[in-house]
């Protein structure tokens, strides 16, 4: 918690202090031998092997305007990735034709290595992706755990669905998540925004992902339920799943996230650990498709003018 | 009542009103109590009014409603409505909407009469037992490909239900005039007949209505234990034992109770005697007496009286078939995969897709589910009717989706229940044969059946807003 902590300072003063000094302040507090190089920082990627995702030119429009243009994006196994840009910027249409809910127009998705065609929801979980959405695509009218079995029904010998089993199972895990929760009978429009957010939280987890997409998770919670989505987010990296965290938030991504990824209007502007950037120069990615030196530029991003 | 005021173990729950902690204990719907009460309400008002206005015809409230004979013929009447309604609920729930089902009835009556009087009878010969055989699977299956035409409209050619099935409205009922020329198709075979619930052979009897109904309680008694047991499994919270209890003895007393009332119907007088004619059962001698439901010999002429010989109806087959119809689609609807999916759907159909929902696929078997239960429609229709017109099913759409909504549907989509519907379509039916009962122009039973409608749902948003 530390390290977030003294990088929000450039943050408060942003603006005026020019970009080398800042670049400055982060070497000196820096104790990554790559990171002071600075030069190379994506040569860590590529020396770890195959990713658990890569995504590479995945292009796709809708009536004319391109929502994904060429973006490419890889995610290692234990590795929290977090995709950062504008409303629009084309993030959550890139993480949707990943989970299956949109389809590609172009490009490649591979899964360790291997080219997959992922053409609906189906096909995404049964390759162990599972997503948790900004909307959180809760069926509000049934209760949490025929929500967290949406589409994977426990169900009895002769086939009828095994409701006793399947609220035990969500017991189990809803109290990993949120031990206060108690409101197992009833439908989950009556529920809080934080106690939804867990419901859809404890359906991605539950299923055994080997890559979990998250939309803004925190984006309904108060600061204690963050912290615990954050302490989960820990967890799972350590159990070897692979994340994409898709946040607002500057201070969460720089906070759980291992790498960065920003876009801009649909196009990829850069590539970088969290470790090689300041938040400044992350804004100034956001905001202008400003490339900084600690990153790797992608395609959107904005070509310096000699 | 002394029970109820039991102070639960639980001290969060003290607090409570008795009626509040009376429902939350039994887990019983209070909507589908409002529905049930206003049932009642609606009979007892019947029936004091028909009483005043026409007098005393042996009803529990001095008029002719609450009777055996009316009430056993209101569950005929309303049994092609009922089975019709449990499909739309299904729909409803699913955000969509069947407009045809009227017109698809009459298409399919007509498909099935013509099936059976031009093309099967003078092949096979009058009476074949593959007639009706052939004639019933042909009529569902023919219900059945209609819904998925609907239905694969609605989901793959992203027509909106409410235009491909105002479309179907339109374009069934012309075709149920070509293939009926205008006329009128009949008869319609012997054994057909019998899912009409017109004839003596539809009605089952005081010994096998009962034999059901100790049946039925038994499964109540089963469902409840068993449902307890699962309970105890996992560590849930139990219902107290009083409210077991208490809902075993009202689910068997209501069983019993509605049996009671179907044994007590007797055959018409004309029927009895020519049943006794017919298979050679001697009629005991007697006294001739105007209000009797029994036949006696007089001298050698047949007379209505008191004591005598008599048969009573018990349930009847239409009545039976909408029953195992409700309890069949009840089952779908909450104890299968099937089930969950169309309310999901309902609920949200954007996470349904999200969770690896064919929603397509679903809105096809949907329609064709409902397109079927037109068809067993069509079927207890016709044979009630012992011929097919293109006019049989006409309005019969508004009627299913009013006894839907009537039932605790929302159009929005997502709730509903199958006994909801089926209570509405009761409740409906009532209201029409009680004012018909009551001479009342049949322009006046369409107003208050659109008053009743727009009333329900009304009522249904005020408690829905109070609870929330």
């Amino acid at each position: 918690m530390a390290k977030p902590a003294k990088k929000t300072a450039p943050v408060r003063k942003a603006g005026a202090k020019p970009a080398a000094k800042k670049i400055a302040k982060v070497i000196e507090t820096h104790e990554n031998p790559i990171a002071v190089k600075g030069a190379e920082p994506h040569m860590r990627a590529e020396n770890r092997g195959t990713p658990l995702v890569e995504m590479r030119d995945v292009s796709i429009a809708f009536g004319g305007i391109k929502a994904v243009d060429r973006a490419s994006i890889d995610l290692h196994p234990g590795e929290v990735v977090g995709l950062l840009g504008h409303n629009g910027a084309g993030k959550s249409t890139l993480i949707k034709v990943l989970s299956g809910a949109y389809k590609r127009d172009a490009g490649q998705i591979m899964i360790e290595g291997n080219e997959v065609g992922i053409n609906n929801p189906r096909d995404a979980k049964s390759l162990g992706i599972e997503t948790i959405y900004q909307t959180l695509a809760l069926a509000d009218n049934v209760d949490a755990a025929a929500n967290l079995y949406l589409g994977r029904e426990l169900r009895t010998r002769i086939g009828t669905l095994d409701d006793v089993a399947m609220e035990a199972e969500t017991r189990k895990v809803m109290f990993r998540l949120n031990p206060n929760f108690r409101r197992f009978k009833e439908p989950v429009s009556k529920l809080s925004g934080g106690q939804r957010q867990s419901v859809a939280i404890a359906r991605a987890i539950h299923f055994n992902a080997r890559i979990l997409i998250m939309d803004e998770p925190t984006a309904a919670l108060g600061p204690q339920e963050t912290a615990q989505v954050g302490e989960l987010i820990k967890q799972l990296k350590a159990d070897g799943i692979g994340i994409f965290l898709i946040s607002h938030d500057l201070h969460d991504v720089f906070d759980l996230a291992d790498r960065l990824v920003v876009m801009k209007n649909g196009k990829v502007v850069g590539t970088a650990h969290v470790k090689d950037v300041t938040q400044d120069e992350v804004l100034g990615m956001i905001i202008a498709g400003k490339c900084p030196k600690g990153a790797v530029p992608g395609p959107g991003a904005l070509r310096e003018v000699a | 009542m002394s029970n109820i005021t039991n102070t639960s173990q639980n001290p969060a729950l003290q607090n409570e009103g008795a009626v509040k902690r009376f429902f939350r204990a039994t887990e019983i719907d209070p909507r589908m109590l409002g529905m049930i009460a206003a049932l009642i309400l609606i009979w007892c008002i019947f029936d004091i009014a028909s009483g005043v206005l026409r007098g005393n015809f042996g009803g529990l409230l001095g008029g002719s409603f609450l009777t055996p004979r009316n009430l056993w013929t209101l569950l005929v009447q309303t049994s092609s409505i009922a089975v019709m309604s449990t499909g739309m609920v299904l729909l409803i729930v699913m955000r969509q909407l069947d407009l045809s089902v009227g017109s698809m009835l009459s298409l399919v009556a007509v498909a099935g009469a013509v099936l059976q009087v031009f093309k099967l009878a003078p092949v096979l010969g009058v009476g074949h037992p593959a007639i009706w055989i052939l004639a019933v699977v042909a009529c569902i299956a023919l219900g059945a490909l209609i819904g998925a035409l609907n239905g694969a409209l609605t989901a793959y050619a992203k027509i909106p239900a409410f235009i491909v099935t105002l479309g179907g409205l339109l374009a069934y009922s012309g075709m149920a005039f070509y293939l009926a020329k205008g006329e009128t198709v009949a008869p319609m075979d012997k054994t057909y007949e019998i899912f009409g619930g017109g004839i003596p052979i539809s009605w089952i009897g005081p010994f096998w209505s009962w034999v059901i109904a100790l049946v039925a309680c038994a499964a109540i008694i089963f469902g409840i234990v068993n449902g307890r047991r699962q309970r105890l499994r996992f560590n849930f919270p139990l219902r107290p034992i009083w409210a077991e209890t208490f809902l075993a003895a009202l689910g068997s007393f209501v069983v019993l109770g509605i049996t009671n009332v179907m044994n007590s119907y007797p055959w018409p007088f004309k029927l009895i005697e020519n049943y006794a004619k017919a298979n050679g059962v001697a009629i005991p001698p007697g006294i001739e007496n105007k209000d009797g439901t029994a036949v006696c010999m007089a001298g050698d002429q047949v007379v209505r009286c008191t004591e005598g010989l008599i048969y009573y109806t018990g349930y009847s087959l239409p009545v039976l078939v909408a029953l195992i119809v409700g309890m069949l689609m009840t089952f779908l609807a909450t104890r299968t995969m099937f089930g969950r999916y169309v309310y999901a759907i309902g609920g949200n159909p954007e996470a349904a897709e999200l969770a690896g929902i064919n929603t397509k696929w679903m809105i096809v078997k949907v329609f064709a589910l409902m397109g079927a239960l037109v068809g067993i429609s069509s079927i207890i229709s016709s044979a009630r009717l012992n011929a097919a017109t293109n006019a049989l099913g006409l309005t019969n759409e508004l009627y299913v989706i009013a006894a839907t909504v009537i039932g605790g549907t929302s159009l929005a989509g997502g709730v509903g229940t199958i006994y909801g519907a089926m209570i509405g379509a009761l409740m409906m039916q009532s209201i029409i044969s009680g004012m018909s009962l009551l001479n009342l122009p049949a322009a006046f039973q369409n107003m208050v059946v659109g008053v009743v409608l727009v009333l329900a749902v009304w009522l249904d948003q005020l408690y829905s807003r109070r609870v929330k």
